[in-house]
């Protein structure tokens, strides 16, 4: 089943700086999709425009279709809101809104308007253990978000999109300020996420992103070189510039 | 080995910062001066019946409390008007607005509202709320005079205050599917609110300081009795340092000084409590 | 996916966007007011007598000339005493005071800015102008002098704060390129950081100019009063009289409507436009090019 078809999508910002040329893709349900390639490539752009936070950005121009469960999320009609909703997202650095541990994971829900405190707290507990947070944090759920360490805070984020319980989860370069243990757990949490969940993720580096790929796209200077299987792209990539970067010789 | 011209240009720097400390130690002494001077001269005269009576005896005697009531009255009245409609209009140029031509407008509206001389004001609030809306010389006509003189402090404070949150707080509000508002009122305005209270107080700080805005919308010379209605003029207590200071001979000079005290320690407090706001903020703040 | 209610919303953004553009709203009321009132004056008062030298209005004269003189000389005097302290406090401030001793000078200055202008009027009646009569030994205190020095000192937090935020954005790296090339600290401020932020010193000063132009009460208080053209050698330490203050000590005797009235608002008028050219001119110089803000999270 495709999560995503995205056909011909074209963007420009208004200082004509990293953009997309041209993006054709269909993306797998319940799998993880890897982006990569070198930064500037057009991956963030890319993930953001599959949850409209490029709404928030000074575009000049946006072209082309993204079909999400066969509904066009770029038509002016779309309800942003509902479809953030559905599709998380989990950013490079660990942003926790300032509030506390439990109004953090409670967030999206509140916010959609749930206010039954017992469903909310269940919420909170189911997405925090499915984080692998709750055995460390059920007794500080009062304290800010801030008091945590780097890796626990990002679990946070995680837990809060969790929490929605959306389709999809996007992560863009979500280790990328965590140490080794830190981002082992996040892998081997997402390995998990995959059964249930759509997993488009931007790693922050080749080596994250051959661990975790189902599917992979490598994306540069606003093009999508080649898009095949992980196991395809990583061991016997077709385009020479993915061949190229996988070995390291730019990036 | 020395650079030819070092010693020279050693001493020349030693000559320009003992310039510099000289300038600055001009510019804050007298400021400092002043207010112990007027504190010293005044203190004497303040005691209960000094702020809790009306004046008698031509002013000659008695206290001052119909002008304290009556700064107290415009500037809760000022508040009452200028703050919802800065702190919105403030949340919209920093939430809301795009940079558009528009914008820029409001900009340019915004720095000459800030820039319009506070007697012209006055002749604004006499022309508009005075004659033309018939509100008469009254509290109401000067706090609105006084409201739309305080806006571009607050607006401006509190786009800044908000600004100064984080974007990156917008964009997980935003894509955890709430929608602007929401974003606005659970995450960048609360984070905002010290940086706003201090915005707030410091305009009022200057329209409670105010004189010639309500000269013509809502001073009065003299008026013993408390005012009863916003459409009651009302005597101030700037307005009434100059009445003291210039249009009555024999004026107690003792009375003068107090009645300076008392609008410098209503002031100034607002000063100390916006300043005192802005640094436990600072201290507080998480990111 | 259509859009669902968020009506709660709508209301509230609307009420936002409404107030947005209340600041166009209100600036254009002030003007239409102004010139309701004001520009009766030009059919009512011959062009003869509106800019004649001669200020009696018992007499029907309403010369706006020696106001404005008087204005422009005050303003000119205020702002020559307020710009080598004003930017002397500044510099020191920023580049030379320790971190301590600044934290102590800028609430100090701060209380400046927080003393309403009635209040250094006041002082200037009882203590300063007394003393520059007997110092100067002239006739009377209250002179341009007197309210120029007062001036002076409200200007002086504004110059000061825009100054010093001028200096502060001047990046250290070129403090530290000067240095290393031998400069002493000195040089570093009179040659690289000074004039790097010349628009903001630039932009202090108009702001100054205009605040200044536009004090009503202290200079009403000591500058004497005088409706006179001040064009002897003198004049500076003679009373005249400005635009404010001329609307503030007459407008609250005439009848509203009469040729009087229109000639005072006449002069809010002028008063307007000059601050309208001052304070944007000021904010078009400082305007530089920002930047694209972080776009998104980085």
């Amino acid at each position: 089943m495709k999560e995503f078809i995205i056909r011909n999508l074209s963007i420009t910002y208004s200082d004509e700086n990293e953009s997309l040329k041209n993006i054709s893709l269909e993306i797998e349900a319940r799998a993880i999709t890897v982006l990569f390639g070198p930064a500037g490539g057009g991956k963030s752009t890319f993930l953001r425009t599959l949850n409209r936070l490029n709404d928030l950005a000074d575009l000049k121009q946006m072209k082309g279709e993204v079909l999400f469960q066969g509904q066009n999320i770029l038509d002016p009609q779309t309800d942003v809101i509902t479809l953030r909703r559905q599709i998380g997202m989990v950013f490079s650095r660990p942003v926790p809104l300032p509030l506390s541990v439990y109004d953090n994971v409670a967030y999206g829900l509140v916010m959609a308007g749930e206010h039954d405190r017992r469903k909310l707290d269940e919420a909170v507990e189911k997405s925090l253990k499915q984080a692998f947070l709750w055995e460390e944090v059920n007794d500080r759920l009062k304290d800010s978000a801030y008091s945590l360490s780097g890796g626990q805070q990002q679990r946070v984020c995680l837990a809060r999109v969790l929490a929605l319980e959306p389709q999809v989860i996007l992560l863009d370069e979500p280790t990328s300020a965590l140490d080794p243990i830190a981002t082992a757990n996040i892998e081997e949490m997402l390995r998990e996420l995959k059964k249930e969940y759509t997993i488009i993720i931007a790693p922050h580096n080749v080596q994250q992103a051959a661990r975790v790929a189902d599917y992979a796209a490598f994306f540069l200077m606003g093009e999508l070189v080649e898009y095949g299987s992980g196991i395809d792209l990583f061991t016997v990539p077709k385009d020479q510039r993915t061949s190229d970067y996988v070995t390291g010789r730019f990036g | 080995m020395r650079a030819p011209g070092m010693d020279k240009s050693k001493t020349i720097q030693a000559v320009g910062f003992n310039l510099l400390r000289l300038v600055t130690a001009i510019t804050v002494i007298p400021i400092i001066g002043l207010v112990v001077y007027i504190v010293v001269k005044g203190a004497p005269a303040i005691s209960w019946e000094f702020i809790s009576a009306a004046p008698s005896n031509g002013m000659r005697e008695g206290g001052i409390l119909p002008a304290i009531v009556g700064t107290l009255y415009l500037t809760l009245g000022t508040a009452l008007f200028s703050v919802p409609l800065g702190v919105l209009a403030g949340i919209y140029l920093a939430e809301y607005a795009k940079e558009t031509f528009l914008t820029r407008i409001i900009r340019v509206a915004i720095i000459n509202l800030a820039g319009i001389p506070s007697v012209v004001y006055g002749l604004f609030g006499l022309g508009l709320f005075v004659l033309f809306l018939k509100l008469g010389t009254s509290i109401l006509a000067a706090s609105l005079t006084l409201s739309i003189m305080t806006l571009p402090t607050i607006i401006s404070t509190t786009e800044q205050a908000l600004r100064s949150v984080p974007n990156s707080f917008r964009v997980v509000s935003t894509s955890l599917g709430a929608s602007r508002w929401q974003t606005v009122r659970r995450i960048t305005l609360p984070q905002a609110l010290p940086g706003i209270i201090t915005g707030i107080i410091l305009g009022l700080e200057r329209a409670a300081g105010e004189t010639a805005p309500i000269l013509f919308t809502g001073a009065a010379f003299f008026l013993p009795q408390l005012p009863h209605s916003p459409l009651d003029a009302t005597m101030a207590l700037p307005y009434h340092i100059f009445v003291i200071s210039t249009q009555i001979p024999g004026m107690p000079i003792q009375i003068q000084y107090g009645t300076v005290v008392v609008l410098l320690v209503f002031v100034l407090g607002m000063n100390l409590i916006a300043t005192l706001i802005r640094s436990s903020a600072r201290k507080k703040r998480q990111w | 996916m259509k859009r669902s209610g968020h009506t709660g919303d709508k209301v509230i953004n609307a009420v936002i966007r409404v107030t947005g553009y209340s600041s166009i709203l209100f600036v254009l009321l002030i003007l239409i007011f102004l010139l309701r009132e004001g520009l009766p004056a030009l059919s009512s008062t011959p062009l003869k007598n509106l800019f004649s030298a001669r200020w009696y209005p018992i007499e029907d004269y309403y010369g706006i000339l020696p106001l404005f003189l008087g204005s422009l000389l005050v303003t000119i005097a205020a702002t020559l005493i307020a710009l080598p302290f004003g930017i002397g406090t500044a510099v020191f401030l920023s580049e030379v005071s320790p971190p301590w001793l600044r934290d102590i000078l800028k609430p100090v200055i701060e209380i400046l800015a927080g003393i309403p202008s009635v209040v250094l009027g006041f002082i200037g009646i009882l203590v300063f102008a007394p003393f520059i009569r007997k110092f100067l030994d002239i006739p009377t205190g209250l002179t341009a002098f007197t309210g120029a020095v007062l001036l002076g000192l409200i200007a002086i937090p504004t110059i000061v704060s825009v100054a010093e935020d001028a200096l502060d954005t001047v990046p250290n790296s070129y403090r530290q390129a000067a240095l290393a090339l031998g400069a002493t600290q000195w040089q570093t401020i009179w040659n690289v950081t000074l004039p790097a932020a010349k628009t903001g010193v630039l932009t202090a000063l108009m702001l100054g100019i205009g605040r200044s132009l536009g004090e009503t009460m202290a200079v009403m208080m000591v500058t004497g009063n005088a409706p006179v053209m001040p064009l002897q050698l003198n004049s500076l330490f003679r009373p005249i009289r400005t635009m404010t203050a001329t609307i503030a000590s007459e407008m609250g005797e005439v009848a509203a409507g009469s040729q009087h009235y229109e000639v005072l608002f006449f002069i809010g008028i002028i008063l307007f436009l000059l601050s309208l050219v001052i304070n944007v001119s000021a904010s078009l110089v400082s305007t530089r090019s920002r930047g694209r803000a972080e776009r998104l999270l980085s």
